[in-house]
């Protein structure tokens, strides 16, 4: 500061008529690097910028179109034979139908002249074997359509979708692309005739994991996450703001609180895989907890979690004022009053705050779950913390590597619900501390 | 809150005793990344048109799941595990130890191993041996194998002048993959044992013959990309003059971008890897633990979806994912052989 305003005061020409033109020159230079560290700062910001923008639209423009899929609509006659053979008409019996042979002859019915079994077979595989499972539901929610013909929207194989979002070149020689010429013409004939439209892909949300491009879903994955990070929650929260609490407002400062402090800090800087080998030999084998269980996986990212707590807690706790620690014991609380009633409340928003952020990072974890099993397929969705089950980032990185095309949608579908999920916690954790900070 | 989870975390959290491995009524499998995506789409065929449940499909490698496979018998090791090799005597021993003594071999099927480039560039011939020229960490200096040096090859058009004028950059799989092993066994040591001297050698030092023909260069040739062969194919696009290595699956489901190496003559295709033609080719195995037949309920109708015409026959679902099924009468023997619960001798 001195120095800037001996700088300012050589400005002008003083009574001692020393050099001024030398001085501007020294103001100008200041003034110079001030504006080129201003600058770095600015370019910094502008990569950081630069790389989030272009990845988040990469993921974007990879996977917008995963929200929709290609449906084709076909005329299809709900054969009684086919769907209910024993005439029963019950609700199981119906869900035993041979929805196969349905759609089959649907498509056997638009395209007559396709006679050759070769021919059909290729024919068949313009619909999904989704498109059983859409007749199926379609039979169940209205039984009185067994029996008639309509015309009905059924999902398209993952190779005409990605023809149709324009994925796969149909001007390469026909050897090179999953869809041959004889597609080529079916769908044409189905485009002409308006029977082809995408619509939005309700399984996404709906289903478990599949083989099948198109019918896989990250439900399975979501409700996996969903229970896991319950588990976390409710192990690291308590047990995390207990620890703190009794560091900061009861422990006696000597060697012992010291070396558990350095330990702590220590273990929120320990690479997560370490929690998972941790998991495989406590969790699993010596507790038994069932392998790939959300319990198991939960438990993991609780220790995980637990120190980005524990640290977080103790320096909201740091913040509440003494003042109005000594006020409350002044007129007579107890300490377990002082805590509870005041400075818990009053550290709650700081609190809060950072289990937020520790379960933001839990959520992405996936290095500490591939000991203990959750790295797997799995297609029934859990229902409970102890059914086989996967979490959000994992299924990102399992689908990265299945060899179908239109998997490469869907990760980065995946990706976005992921990181919507993230930003929603982080929107929640900016709410509270603005909601509930009191400044002092 | 559901009183489940609140109830769940409680015993485990605050006790710490040991909940007792309950019984579980759903298959668990493990191994092979490369059989990973038939496993799988068995598993949903099977949890579709059963009333069992789906079974749960980890992908640990072909190592990791025999040792898992073969930590004992009980509801928490797995019931099924996949290799993309043979099991091992060595591995046969640790199950025994272990208690796992009945195991049903399952051979599924082909998978070939691919050398692959961009669609951009021209098409390559190659042959074994100058692929293990062109890889090796040190190399015949005369054409017996008597002497080695380092690997001094930069471009492939060093090895042999047919050979496109093009720096070796080769993308393959680490150490800890199934393909890996695969492709040093089938492609190295091919291309290796071509020299005189060098397979001579097997019978004398067979220490040394391995470290030969299994020793990949580590200057830069040869890039480890890692177990992701998405990835690799993504590189490849990228760069044109750069070669990957993965299964033949990712080859076929990506024909439009990438082009398939002709070795020793032969394309790698479906019906060239069916018949044995392509050099490069491997067996896919599972193996079925029969201590845990009777229960964990589904395991024989699971064994018995996977070895129908339907799945793995030449018409069948696996074919559509990439699989290279066996012969008519291969096939018949080994699902006979897999339903009546043959045990695995060696």
């Amino acid at each position: 500061m001195t120095d800037v305003a001996g700088a300012m005061g050589a400005g002008r020409p003083d009574p001692a008529g020393n050099r001024p033109t030398l001085d501007e020159r020294r103001l100008r230079r200041r003034y110079a690097a001030e504006r080129r560290f201003k600058a770095y700062g600015i370019v910094a910001i502008g990569i950081a910028m630069a790389a989030l923008a272009w990845l988040l639209f990469s993921i974007v423009a990879q996977g917008y179109q995963a929200f929709v899929h290609t449906h084709i609509k076909l005329e299809v006659f709900f054969d009684a034979q086919q769907l209910d053979p024993s005439g029963r008409n019950t609700p199981e019996a119906l869900a035993r139908g041979n929805y196969g042979a349905v759609y089959k002859s649907a498509l056997r019915d638009r395209f007559s002249d396709v006679r050759k079994r070769r021919d059909r077979r290729a024919l068949y595989s313009l619909l999904s074997q989704g498109a059983e499972d859409d007749l199926r539901a379609m039979v169940l929610s209205d039984p009185s359509i067994v029996g008639t013909r309509k015309e009905v929207w059924l999902t398209a194989s993952d190779h005409v979708d990605m023809l149709l979002k324009g994925k796969i070149d149909r001007d390469r020689p026909e050897r090179e692309r999953p869809i041959k010429d004889r597609h080529l013409a079916w769908i044409d004939s189905l485009i002409a005739d308006g029977k082809v439209e995408t619509r939005f892909n309700t399984r996404f949300f709906s289903a478990g994991a599949s083989r099948e491009p198109e019918l896989a879903g990250i439900r399975g994955a979501i409700m996996g996450s969903f229970f896991t990070m319950m588990v976390t929650l409710l192990l690291s929260f308590p047990v995390g703001v207990g620890a703190a609490v009794y560091l900061e407002e009861f422990a006696p400062r000597n060697r012992w609180t010291d070396l558990i402090e350095v330990n702590i800090n220590n273990l929120a800087a320990v690479p997560s895989i370490v929690f998972g080998l941790l998991g495989l030999a406590v969790i699993l084998n010596f507790f038994g907890v069932p392998r790939s269980a959300p319990l198991a996986g939960g438990m993991v990212l609780a220790l995980m979690t637990l120190p980005t707590i524990i640290i977080a807690t103790r320096a909201a706790l740091k913040a509440v004022p003494p003042s109005i620690r000594e006020a409350a014991l002044g007129i007579g609380a107890s300490k377990l009053q002082v805590i509870t009633h005041h400075v818990l409340p009053l550290a709650l928003p700081g609190i809060l705050t950072g289990t937020i952020i520790g379960m933001a990072q839990a959520l992405g974890e996936t290095a500490p779950l591939l000991m203990i099993g959750m790295v797997a397929f799995i297609v029934d969705i859990p229902t409970d913390p102890l059914s086989p089950a996967t979490v959000l980032p994992v299924q990102i990185y399992l689908w990265s590597d299945m060899p179908e095309r239109s998997f490469v949608e869907k990760t980065s579908a995946a990706i976005m619900v992921l990181l919507g999920f993230l930003v929603v916690m982080n929107a929640i954790a900016i709410y509270l501390r603005r909601k509930f900070e009191r400044r002092w | 809150m559901n009183k489940h989870i609140m109830f769940a975390v409680a015993a485990a959290a605050s006790i710490g005793v040991a909940t007792a491995a309950q019984a579980r009524d759903q298959i668990r499998i493990v191994g092979s990344s490369t059989v990973f995506p038939f496993s799988t789409a068995v598993a949903e065929q099977f949890g579709k048109s059963t009333q069992f449940k789906t079974p749960v499909v980890e992908s640990t490698g072909s190592g990791g799941g025999l040792k898992l496979f073969c930590a004992g018998v009980g509801v928490q090791h797995p019931d099924v595990t996949n290799a993309s090799r043979r099991i091992k005597k060595s591995e046969v021993d640790r199950c025994a130890r272990n208690g796992v003594k009945a195991i049903t071999e399952v051979k599924i099927g082909y998978d070939g191993i691919v050398l692959a480039n961009s669609r951009k560039a021209k098409p390559t011939e190659i042959t074994l041996k100058q692929l293990f020229l062109a890889l090796a960490k040190s190399v015949p200096a005369d054409a017996e194998g008597e002497k080695l040096r380092d690997n001094p090859y930069k471009m492939w058009s060093d090895i042999d002048p047919s050979l496109p004028k093009r720096k070796i950059e080769v993308l393959g799989p680490p150490p800890t993959s199934g393909t890996r092993d695969a492709f040093v066994e089938l492609a190295m040591e091919g291309g290796c044992k071509q020299f005189s001297a060098i397979k001579a050698m097997r019978k004398k030092d067979k220490k040394r013959y391995k470290a030969i023909c299994h020793g990949i260069r580590e200057d830069g040739a040869f890039i480890e990309a890692g177990e992701n062969d998405v990835l690799i194919i993504q590189k490849l696009v990228a760069n044109p003059n750069a070669y990957g290595i993965f299964g033949f699956s990712f080859l076929d489901s990506n024909a439009d971008r990438i082009q398939g190496t002709a070795v020793d003559g032969v394309a790698p295709e479906f019906e060239t890897i069916s018949s044995g033609e392509y050099p490069v080719s491997r067996s896919m195995y599972f193996y079925v633990k029969q201590a845990h037949i009777g229960v964990i309920p589904g395991i024989e109708e699971y064994v018995g979806e996977f070895t129908a015409e339907r799945a793995w026959g030449p018409d069948g679902y696996l074919v559509d994912k990439g699989l290279i099924p066996l012969s008519d009468a291969d096939r018949k023997k080994i699902n006979a052989a897999a339903m009546s619960g043959a045990k695995l001798s060696m």
